[in-house]
């Protein structure tokens, strides 16, 4: 019973070391418990995407926030080989009009 | 075999042509294909479509698609006619049989690595049925 708790408390201080780092690099979404950071998997990788067209207006949206910029990886956690492509899809898409290349 | 080369070419034709002028102008450049040795394999009318920004004094346009199978000089043929042509308000041509050959290839791979691993498949698919049917569902 005691050693149950103790491992419990160890947990909780495993989790609670990075917790309190986390709110201080990303604002802290949510409260109290689930505040552990999910690792954000490559969704064309999951859903093995080979080819971004870039006619796909509705899919490129989602990548291109209200100023019309692309979105990072580093936010969207699509991996390189995928960011590549669909920063190519996006362009394509800007010249012929499909997305804009800026909004303002 | 390395000289045939697929296009896709999607241009924007001003929204106030009338529609039989529409038909005859599509016709018109894929005549212009098929009289330079190359095959129009889609022809497709996409649709009106608010554009993302205003292309000389239009905020619309019709969105064509073309599918082209030839060598390249069918291609540059066409642009200069598109170029001329004041109905078109934009054009873009990229080619996709590189793209399509990779991808291709990936699924290749990823088809072997699957086959490769009886004993994760067989847990996959006795398991839970649904995950491999969605990897299916998305390669196809």
């Amino acid at each position: 019973m005691s050693r149950n708790i103790e491992r419990e408390r160890d947990f909780d201080g495993e989790d609670e070391g990075p917790q309190e780092r986390r709110p201080q690099g990303g604002g802290g979404r949510g409260g109290g418990r689930g505040r552990m950071r999910r690792r954000k998997v490559c969704r064309f990788c999951v859903d093995k995407v080979d080819i971004i067209d870039f006619k796909d207006v509705k899919l490129l949206q989602n990548f291109i926030p209200e100023r019309g910029k692309i979105l990072p990886r580093r936010i969207s956690g699509v991996c390189t080989a995928h960011q590549r492509m669909l920063t190519e899809a996006i362009k394509r898409a800007r010249n012929i009009a499909l997305l804009p290349y800026t909004a303002d | 075999m390395a000289e045939k080369r697929v296009y896709e070419v999607v241009f924007i034709v001003d929204p106030d042509t009338q529609e039989d002028e529409m038909t005859k102008l599509t016709q018109n450049l894929s005549t212009v294909i098929t009289d330079q040795g190359g095959t129009v394999t889609r022809n497709e009318v996409l649709g009106r479509r608010q554009l993302a920004y205003r292309i000389g004094r239009k905020n619309e346009g019709v969105y064509v698609l073309f599918e082209v199978e030839g060598t390249g000089s069918e291609i540059s043929e066409l642009e200069r006619r598109m170029r001329v042509n004041d109905a078109i308000m934009r054009y873009m041509t990229v080619r996709v049989d590189e793209d399509r050959q990779r991808a291709e290839k990936l699924r290749a791979r990823r088809q072997r690595k699957a086959s490769k691993r009886p004993g994760f498949a067989a847990a996959a698919g006795g398991g839970g049925s649904s995950a491999p049917s969605r990897g299916e569902g998305g390669e196809a």
